[in-house]
């Protein structure tokens, strides 16, 4: 009894948003686009498979945010990471191939990590640097030019595969938030990014390692922008320096939308998930109702801005 | 009152760059013993709790607790060696809940996986709280949801709990209203009968004067001087703290 109402009093208005604006755009969306498919299951999982490297990249955010740091270099981290796979893949077998694709996000995670922590840069300005110094390193790295990904291994891995019927980008995705839920909230690491994120000073008065958290979580972000390049490298059999290139405002935008605060104490992985889930709900919506690009981005822009401000709303104001 | 000191502070110096805080602060502290810290804002009061605690380390002197030389590199040392400070700044995570805070850095975990055990911190904290009787909601209220008394009522709760030796407060009952402080002061009384050594900051006279058994009086950086509570009054402790004869 005490456990159930302990659970309602940390159901909270920011964290409870996710679930009833997923809930009424997806009624909205199956009403208004019954007869353009949106309920079919085909679509339905077409929604699932196209936001898992998103909602990867999601989870690592919200270790970020909520040690109070920011990763916007993700975007960038993701094309790097697909790109070295691919290269590797060319000539060396599948295992490989993955280790080098995850090693570089995480290392590239551990650069921003390292300037964060230890000589103490805001992180804002430090990926903000690093989202365009890797994004630049991705043009330069194949010439602008794509890389395809033959490895059949890997692309059933990582993409078109099926493990018992269930997709594997299915699989990934569950693997994913279901982890990074575990860490998050019931060990001592997760606790120890809430109290970062919350007051550094009293984290580190008790004796919380505050460096090494900021290190790991911003480690946390660029392992899993590499594993959501591997995602899109499996899924679209190449990889191309476009890759992630547009995830940042919708990555951003689930992340707070599923309840996780900018400036750190306080988060969500499986709301990020939900929100991750009802961006692409939202942009697969948008093409089924056959607007122009444009006009999509117009609209999607308008509903992120309100999904946001409904939920960063502070209720006790 | 037992006759060891628990706290021996020999000629601490502390300078931050060319400014002096500290010069030349000697005090011994026995078990079960209340000692108060006063002095003007600036004198330097919050700096030596500090470097008590191991958040600085002295330019110069010694520290010893329980008659060994210690030499903290951080607050954590200065924790595992049953030092707990209450910090007139709270040391608070706000956002997390009750039982987190009363266990940050020391969470309590379970299983292989080592698995954070939030039953048992939960219940941990109940009884704690129960006992010292600060009246809070529930072990798992957020602390952002609670009164100043409340909180302050957590952060000198958690270190009743954790603290084996030593307990600091830094004006514990700055920001509080006369039922909380009277709460608070039956607080540090029940440390204070469970024979641990305290050095409490306080701008209160009265306060000083019900809970102290001496009092040491700090201006600009300089040890004015020890007096036993039972053997002073204030108008002499106001002149030590003010210069003003
Ligand atoms: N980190 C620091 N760097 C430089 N100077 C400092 C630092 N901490 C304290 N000081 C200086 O040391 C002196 C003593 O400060 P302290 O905080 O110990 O005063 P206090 O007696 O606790 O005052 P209050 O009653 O206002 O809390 C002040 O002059 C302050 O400016
Ligand atoms: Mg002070």
């Amino acid at each position: 009894m005490t456990r159930v109402s302990s659970r309602l009093q940390g159901l909270d208005f920011q964290q409870a948003v996710v679930y009833f604006g997923f809930l009424a755009i997806f009624l909205f969306f199956a009403v208004t686009l019954y007869d353009d498919g949106f309920l079919t299951q085909r679509n339905l999982t077409n929604i699932v498979l196209q936001t898992a490297p998103a909602t990867i990249m999601a989870v690592g955010l919200v270790f970020a945010l909520s040690a109070g740091e920011i990763d916007l270099s993700f975007g960038s981290i993701v094309a790097v990471s697909a790109l070295s796979c691919a290269v590797a893949l060319q000539s060396f077998p599948m295992p490989v191939g993955v280790l080098v694709g995850l090693g570089v996000g995480v290392a590239i995670g551990a650069f921003n990590g390292v300037l964060v922590a230890y000589l103490k840069l805001p992180s804002f300005l430090v990926t903000l640097a690093t989202m365009g110094l890797f994004a630049g390193i991705a043009r330069s790295m194949t010439n602008l030019r794509s890389v395809p990904v033959m490895n059949d291994t890997f692309t059933g891995l990582f993409g078109s595969g099926k493990l018992f019927t269930v997709p594997s980008l299915v699989i990934w995705t569950c693997l994913g938030v279901g982890i990074g839920h575990l860490i998050y909230r019931h060990t001592r690491f997760g606790a120890h990014v809430l109290a970062t994120g919350d007051n550094p000073r009293a984290a580190q008065v008790s004796g919380i390692k505050v460096a090494r958290v900021r290190l790991y979580v911003l480690m946390i972000c660029g392992g899993c922008a590499g594993l959501a390049g591997l995602l899109y490298a499996g899924r679209l059999q190449a990889a191309k320096y476009t890759l992630g290139e547009s995830d940042l405002m919708t990555v951003i935008a689930a992340v707070i939308v599923g309840g996780t605060a900018l400036n750190g104490g306080k988060g969500s992985v499986v709301g990020a998930l939900l929100g991750s889930l009802l961006m692409g709900m939202l942009n697969n919506g948008l093409i089924l109702m056959n607007l122009k690009v444009s006009d999509q981005m117009i609209v999607r822009g308008l509903i992120i801005l309100i999904a946001v401000a409904v939920s960063l709303r502070d209720t006790s104001r | 009152m037992s006759d060891h000191d628990v706290l021996s502070l020999t000629n601490i110096h502390k300078a931050f760059g060319g400014v002096v805080a500290i010069e030349d602060f000697s005090l011994n502290l026995k078990a079960g013993e209340v000692v108060a810290l006063v002095g003007d804002n600036g004198a330097g009061k919050s700096t030596l709790i500090k470097i008590i605690s191991g958040v600085y380390s002295p330019t110069s002197g010694d520290i010893l607790l329980d008659g060994q030389k210690t030499d903290f590199r951080d607050a954590s040392a200065a924790r595992a060696n049953g030092v707990e400070v209450v910090y007139q700044d709270l040391a608070l995570a706000d956002q997390q809940p009750v039982y987190m805070n009363m266990f940050l850095g020391r969470e309590l975990t379970k299983g292989p996986l080592k698995l954070l055990d939030k039953a048992r911190m939960r219940q941990e904290t109940q009884e704690l709280v129960d006992e010292l009787d600060v009246r809070i909601p529930s072990a798992s209220s957020t602390i952002s949801d609670l009164s100043g008394g409340q909180r302050q009522g957590i952060a000198i709760a958690r270190a009743t709990h954790w603290a084996s030796k030593l307990v600091l407060l830094d004006e514990p009952t700055a920001a509080l209203g006369v039922a909380e402080t009277a709460r608070v002061e039956a607080l540090i009384e029940q440390l204070k009968a469970k024979d641990l050594a305290i050095l409490i900051i306080s701008h209160s006279l009265d306060q000083v004067f019900r809970l102290s058994d001496r009092i040491c009086v700090l201006r600009r950086g300089k040890q004015i001087g020890v007096r036993d509570t039972k053997s002073t009054d204030k108008n002499e402790i106001v002149s030590m703290i003010t210069g003003v004869a």
